[in-house]
């Protein structure tokens, strides 16, 4: 263990632990932009930055590993200026249209903004123009709100592996793109969406929606597999208008792409609310209650076991189902009914 | 040998672009037509090209030497060979008015040469001349009777510290990285020389490349890495094929690969081209870039001793810090820190440029005094103008003023007026450099050689070059001084790595010492060196035009207007100060002010 004094606190760590981590363990808040505990630390934003007695410059705590009987401040006038002239050049090249923005209140940057109280901006030149517009049905990318902090390139890279942006270009015109500066083209997972700390990157489905008045949060439990990603809808009204998972549920946050963007079919016109019964071949569809339904089913399966035996069923159980429905199911099939024909999209 | 004729032809980048390899083959052809007459010619006579001499200014040189007299000629051109043969080669008389002269002398004899010791002497491309220059003893000598802790102790003991502009001493670096334990270590020669103006490592890899190979299986002893790289710019296409031809022909000697020397230890190098992003020259960065990554630096620790190329122990030197191992270890380390101040020792390759007599390549011992540097061996300010400052450390170092003049050229010394050593660029400036439009110049550079990763350096130096560039443009306004300050320190402060921490260097060490020129471009509206062309007026001297009509054809937007032959006016209403008319007068008529 190591034994160091963050702000006057002593405190213990395991080995390997940051100072970032232990002024945290501590309740001691230090401003990020790029740091995410799930990604390997990558010390581009200088926000975390502190002061280490023996050393020269401040040093970014996100990246430091805390030494035994280190001493560290977290605030000081010094690190006050450095982190404000940091906020205010990364503001003095950002569009200021937190109004019109998806992020808006969700957004680290303007909360920064908030923290510093920066209205006015000492630094003002020339902004970046990137007018490009990406054609995908799922990720709107507005690459003059992106402030550089590489957390989509590193969770494309370490947590899927699939590497679909990277830097490009150098100094002020430096940029993340897709390879090429071509279209997004992955399986849009939009884990890339979820880290973003700006309105650089949003889906395509939450533009125009409710940010957060009046919006609603519940806790659920994706139904898309048996993985069981723990989600939570934003609702407004009787729509869902977002899903965002919590970094510190099982699944660590992380969505794929039906987890995240698939939501659409809850309020989808088209989707069933009742079952539905064809009575003859070639007939329609006929609206029925559940107890008409369910027997109805017990009968047809009753009359084909009598008449061909068990084995002339069959049963296709789903993923989106949970574990224990799909062993009911298969109880059903196998004990109830007699057969093995039982099979799953996943495989029983 | 005596009788012996051998005729020295500079092969440096420098002396290739004057027309080096035109001369040289114009030697070879003239040799072969006056041996069928005289064949003592041919017999004597031995063509030798070398890397460079140093004085690239006086491109192409020829050394002629007979019987170990050695004559040297400058600007020699194809058409001046005939000639040298004649009266030289077969008449034994030197032709006098194409010799050096005193300059030349007084711009080599006030240097102590280690590292280019060699250079201009041996040709690059023969592995046998680097070896009848003791090439190779020093690695032979480190792994078959030293120890690699005692290699690393006698590199300690000399106190060599690291050329590319750190300075950390090489011997407790390779301390560091040996006490790792792992299965594989590396070491990697920095061959990625980026600095405007800086031609150090370019000249030592063309001229001697040898060394660095040497300098390099003795650091890999001692740190016990079996593999090396050298990570070289793809823009300096000479270096990269003479250490191409250098490592064949040290492997197919023995000299690299396995069981060198007889012992168990066995070493090999790779090369990896750069492509040219300045901030490859950052240690992290230059690794990520040997890895297949974008070169972007990281945060130091962990640092590359302890994790460095696919995560194991690294070492990584520059061109120069290796090519003085062979020296430190064939001479001994007190040898070495005999020479130099207190705490530099050794000597510095330095590339002298800017508004001096001299420009060209030196090396000097640690400590010697700026005024020594530039007014002997760089034979003083070009024109006779008068001498403002001098910028070192390339685009990130500082300007340093006259009043400094007498300040000792060491890593400290540098570093206590806010400059730096950097790799070892020497920009001389005189009375007709604006201060403020160097500073904008070098910031450009490293603007735009940014990676982007972190915020200060990717956005601060954008803006603190938008806050140069207005002044320079006469928009500069009250408080432009205070908050490129601010910004400067801040920037300096808090980026991730040495391109970003010494961007602002430019800007803070010229506001120190030429604050006024600042307030002349924001107050006045005036540029007192009369380089921004904004805050000039021109205006054309009627007793010195001749009514050319040169100037109203350059003018971009027909400011100009004159009768033919007589006296032309600038209408100073449309004059948009681009400086065209200025550049264009063949008669010096125009004027701004």
């Amino acid at each position: 263990m190591i034994t160091l004094t963050i702000d006057g606190k002593q405190i213990e760590v395991a080995e390997g632990t940051t100072v970032l981590e232990a002024s945290r363990q501590l309740g001691i808040d230090v401003p990020t932009l790029c740091h995410d505990d799930r990604l390997k630390p990558f010390g581009a934003c200088r926000l975390c930055i502190v002061e280490i007695s023996g050393m020269a410059k401040p040093v970014t705590s996100c990246t430091t590993p805390a030494a035994n009987g280190m001493v560290v401040k977290t605030n000081s006038e010094k690190l006050y200026r450095l982190r404000k002239t940091t906020v205010e050049l990364l503001l003095s090249d950002h569009p200021n249209d937190c109004m019109v923005c998806t992020s808006s209140g969700d957004c680290a940057l303007q909360e920064l903004a908030y923290l510093y109280g920066i209205r006015e901006n000492r630094f003002t030149g020339a902004m970046r123009e990137h007018n490009r517009v990406d054609h995908n049905p799922f990720i709107t990318r507005d690459q003059n709100k992106c402030v550089m902090c590489g957390l989509c390139v590193r969770v494309c890279e370490e947590v899927q592996g699939v590497g679909a942006i990277g830097y490009a270009e150098r100094g002020f015109e430096a940029k993340v793109i897709p390879p090429f500066g071509k279209d997004l083209d992955c399986e849009f997972c939009g884990q890339c969406v979820a880290v973003c700390p700006t309105g650089a990157l949003t889906g395509r489905l939450w533009a125009g929606k409710p940010r957060l008045e009046g919006v609603k949060f519940t806790d659920t439990t994706c139904t898309y597999c048996g993985c069981g990603c723990n989600i939570t809808l934003r609702t407004h009204g009787d729509q869902v208008i977002r899903v965002d998972s919590d970094p510190k549920n099982h699944n660590r946050g992380w969505l794929c792409v039906k987890g995240r963007f698939g939501y659409e079919f809850i309020n989808s016109g088209d989707r069933l609310t009742h079952p539905l019964i064809r009575r003859e071949k070639g007939g329609q569809f006929e609206k029925a209650s559940w107890d008409e339904a369910l027997d109805y089913v017990a009968k047809k399966l009753t009359d084909i076991k009598a008449e061909n035996g068990p084995d002339a069923l069959a049963g296709l159980c789903s993923a989106r189902c949970s574990n224990e429905e799909n062993y009911l199911f298969q109880k059903m099939f196998r004990a109830g009914l007699g057969t093995n024909n039982i099979d799953h999209c996943a495989r029983y | 040998m005596s009788g012996e004729i051998v005729v020295n032809v500079c092969m440096g980048t420098g002396g290739i672009a004057a027309g080096g390899d035109l001369v040289m083959e114009e030697f070879s052809k003239q040799f072969e037509a006056a041996g069928i007459q005289n064949a003592t010619v041919k017999e004597k006579c031995r063509l030798h090209k070398v890397g460079c001499r140093g004085f690239c200014a006086r491109d192409v040189l020829v050394d002629i030497t007979v019987d170990g007299e050695v004559s040297t000629y400058q600007y020699i051109q194809p058409e001046m060979v005939s000639r040298l043969i004649q009266d030289h080669v077969i008449g034994a008389k030197p032709v006098k008015e194409w010799l050096v002269g005193d300059d030349y002398h007084t711009f080599h004899d006030n240097q102590t040469k280690i590292v280019l010791g060699d250079l201009g002497k041996i040709d690059p491309e023969s592995i046998d001349e680097y070896l009848q220059v003791d090439g190779y003893k020093a690695a032979e000598k480190a792994l078959t009777t030293m120890t690699p802790a005692q290699v690393i102790q006698t590199v300690k003991d000399s106190m060599l510290r690291g050329r590319g502009g750190g300075g950390f001493p090489t011997g407790i670096k390779w301390g560091f990285c040996a006490a790792n334990k792992s299965d594989q270590y590396y070491i990697i020669c920095n061959a990625d020389e980026g600095d405007p103006g800086a031609f150090m490592d370019r000249s030592v890899v063309e001229g001697n490349p040898h060394a660095v190979i040497e300098g390099m299986i003795i650091g890999a002893y001692a740190i016990g890495a079996s593999i090396g790289y050298v990570y070289i710019r793809a823009e300096y296409p000479l270096a990269v094929d003479r250490l191409h031809l250098a490592l064949k022909a040290a492997k197919e000697r023995g000299y690299l690969g396995e069981k060198l020397f007889g012992t168990d230890f066995n070493f090999k190098i790779k090369v990896k081209l750069g492509a040219g992003a300045f901030v490859c020259g950052e240690e992290t960065a230059l690794i990520a870039s040997i890895e297949g990554e974008r070169g972007m630096p990281r945060a130091k620790p962990p640092f590359p001793a302890n994790k460095g190329l696919w995560g194991k122990p690294t070492i990584i030197n520059n061109v120069e810090t290796l090519a003085n191992l062979p020296h430190i270890l064939n001479k001994g380390a007190a040898w070495y820190a005999s020479i130099g101040s207190e705490k530099s020792k050794g000597t510095k390759v330095i590339a002298l440029t800017g508004k001096i007599r001299n420009t060209g390549l030196i090396e000097i011992p640690m400590g010697m005094p700026l005024k020594e540097i530039i007014f002997n061996i760089g034979g003083g300010i070009e024109g006779d103008k008068l001498f403002k400052a001098v910028q070192t450390g390339g685009p990130s170092g500082g300007c340093i003023p006259q009043q400094h003049i007498d300040l000792p050229v060491d890593y400290e010394g540098l570093a206590s007026v806010g400059s730096m050593m950097g790799s070892g660029g020497m920009v001389v400036l005189d009375e007709t450099d604006c201060m403020v439009n160097i500073s904008k110049f070098f910031l450009e550079f490293t603007q735009s050689e940014s990676c982007g990763k972190c915020v200060p350096c990717r956005i601060g130096t954008k803006r603190l070059l938008e806050i140069l560039t207005r002044i320079t443009e006469g928009d500069g306004k009250e408080g432009d001084i205070e908050l490129l300050l601010e910004l400067a320190e801040d920037v300096r402060d808090s980026s991730l790595c040495g391109l970003g921490m010494s961007a602002p260097n430019p800007v803070i060490s010229t506001i120190k010492y030429f604050r006024h020129e600042y307030e002349a471009h924001i107050k006045n509206k005036k540029c007192p060196a009369k380089v921004c062309n904004k805050l000039l007026t021109f205006f054309i001297r009627e007793d010195m035009c001749v009514g050319c009509g040169m100037c109203a054809k350059a003018c971009p937007v027909n400011a100009i207007a004159g009768e033919k032959k007589l006296a032309h006016k600038i209408d100073n209403h449309l004059c948009i100060q681009c400086g065209s008319c200025f550049d264009a007068c063949k008669f010096s008529a125009v004027l701004k002010e």
